[in-house]
């Protein structure tokens, strides 16, 4: 009977955490969207963001995608040479990465790297106060550091996941080509034959703006819902990689339902 | 850090973005979305589609020259209806046939026309006389088997 009234008030706690949780996020969303006027008339702030959370992530980005296209294209070119058709290769690592492994991988990467720094920024600016330091003044913490860091996440993300799919695709492009042998025209001509730019390309596109809402958001939420102590701003930013590395698998389970099925 | 070298490196990002993009949209995806508006579409009936599905290639002489729009069944004639949307820089003339073609023994099925002989083309809407139906394995499988036990008998 005990065992059951504790395992009954863990659920409803759980229950009345996710619902706080929710109803906090989505009013701290729209309010951080309601302050994106003052970002839209600072550009400079904005720019500072997409630095911080696009072109620091590039390295990884860049050098993630080549490695992942390259061991598409070994683990493709094994499995296809058993049925004598190694020209589709080129289709099997653009169809992966363009749909799936591309937004994904890249999403989970960035949440990784970007989205722990925005937590981690916005928590310690929150424990020294800096935040309320800010109100006293009279500036608007949320459109001067969330509104700018938010944007600078939602633009840098589509950006990132096309430099790493195209990334991937050149390293498939090398190992199985150039290194392996592959003939070049059949490479590239099956590779167009199957990729389309609405069906495949443009839903990647889509796919990657959502994760990078998803991620950004939940980044600068937890960032500023975090405890102000040093070991609360450490689980807020443990907490945003494993809620966005969720988030986006979910996310990409359902958008994949609706865009590539029937058809 | 100075204002000129993050200006520098998100110009540099982005135009990095921008440069995938543009190799996806290309190099790596069939960029028929310029060529979109400028098509034509043309339907053919078949006593038996196969496995034929929409978006499958429209070939004529081994070239891409378009793709299958939508596949309904006809009420009225009782066999499969195909609208295929076909580039306006191909044009074919009226008695062209079409036919369902496969790649490979066990690839997709696609659309397949032959030219004819006519002297006036195939314009917007047209509907196309002469069709051959995809060939279904099992039942050329079937006739073989057929054919075969019929030669058996007659010894």
């Amino acid at each position: 009977m005990k065992i059951f009234l504790i395992l009954c008030s863990f659920v409803g706690r759980l229950t009345v955490d996710a619902t706080w949780k929710l109803g906090e996020g989505t009013l701290f969303l729209i309010r951080v969207l309601r302050s994106s006027a003052a970002t839209a008339m600072r550009p400079r702030l904005l720019l500072d963001e997409i630095h911080f959370a696009g072109v620091l992530s590039l390295v990884i980005i860049v050098v993630s995608g080549l490695f992942v296209g390259l061991v598409l294209g070994l683990q493709g070119y094994e499995t296809l040479k058993r049925y004598g058709s190694t020209g589709a290769v080129g289709t099997l690592v653009a169809l992966s990465l363009v749909r799936e492994l591309g937004p994904v991988v890249s999403a989970l990467l960035f949440a990784s790297r970007a989205g722990s720094a925005i937590t981690a920024e916005i928590g310690i600016m929150k424990t020294t106060e800096q935040l309320t330091a800010m109100e006293m003044m009279g500036v608007d913490p949320h459109s001067r550091v969330i509104a700018p860091m938010f944007w600078g996440g939602v633009i840098s993300m589509p950006i990132l996941s096309a430099i790493f799919t195209a990334m991937g695709i050149l390293g498939g492009y090398l190992i199985t080509v150039v290194v392996i042998g592959v003939d070049s025209g059949a490479f590239w001509s099956q590779m167009q034959a199957s990729v389309d730019f609405w069906g495949d390309v443009f839903n990647g596109i889509i796919k990657s703006c959502v994760f990078g809402i998803a991620v950004t958001a939940i980044a600068v939420f937890e960032g500023y819902f975090a405890h102000p102590t040093a070991e609360g701003v450490s689980r807020a930013v443990t907490r945003t990689v494993v809620t966005s590395a969720l988030a986006v698998l979910a996310l990409d389970f359902i958008l994949t339902a609706f865009m590539f099925t029937g058809a | 850090m100075d204002r000129r070298i993050v200006d520098l490196w998100v110009g540099v990002f982005v135009i990095f973005g921008l440069l995938s993009l543009v190799f996806l949209a290309f190099k790596v995806g069939s960029s028929n979305f310029i060529s979109a508006s400028a098509s034509y579409t043309l339907i053919a009936e078949f006593d038996n589609i196969g496995g034929l599905k929409p978006k499958a290639p429209v070939k004529s002489a081994g070239v891409v020259v378009g793709r299958v729009e939508s596949v309904d069944f006809d009420n009225q004639s009782l066999r499969a209806k195909v609208q295929v949307r076909v580039d306006e820089r191909y044009q074919f003339p009226k008695d062209s046939s079409v036919s369902i073609l496969t790649s490979g023994l066990l690839g997709d099925q696609f659309i397949g026309i032959d030219p004819g002989g006519d002297e006036d083309n195939l314009v917007d809407g047209d509907r196309v006389r002469i069709t051959q139906s995809a060939i279904v394995l099992e039942k050329v499988i079937g006739q073989f088997l057929y054919s075969k036990t019929a030669e058996t008998d007659k010894k």
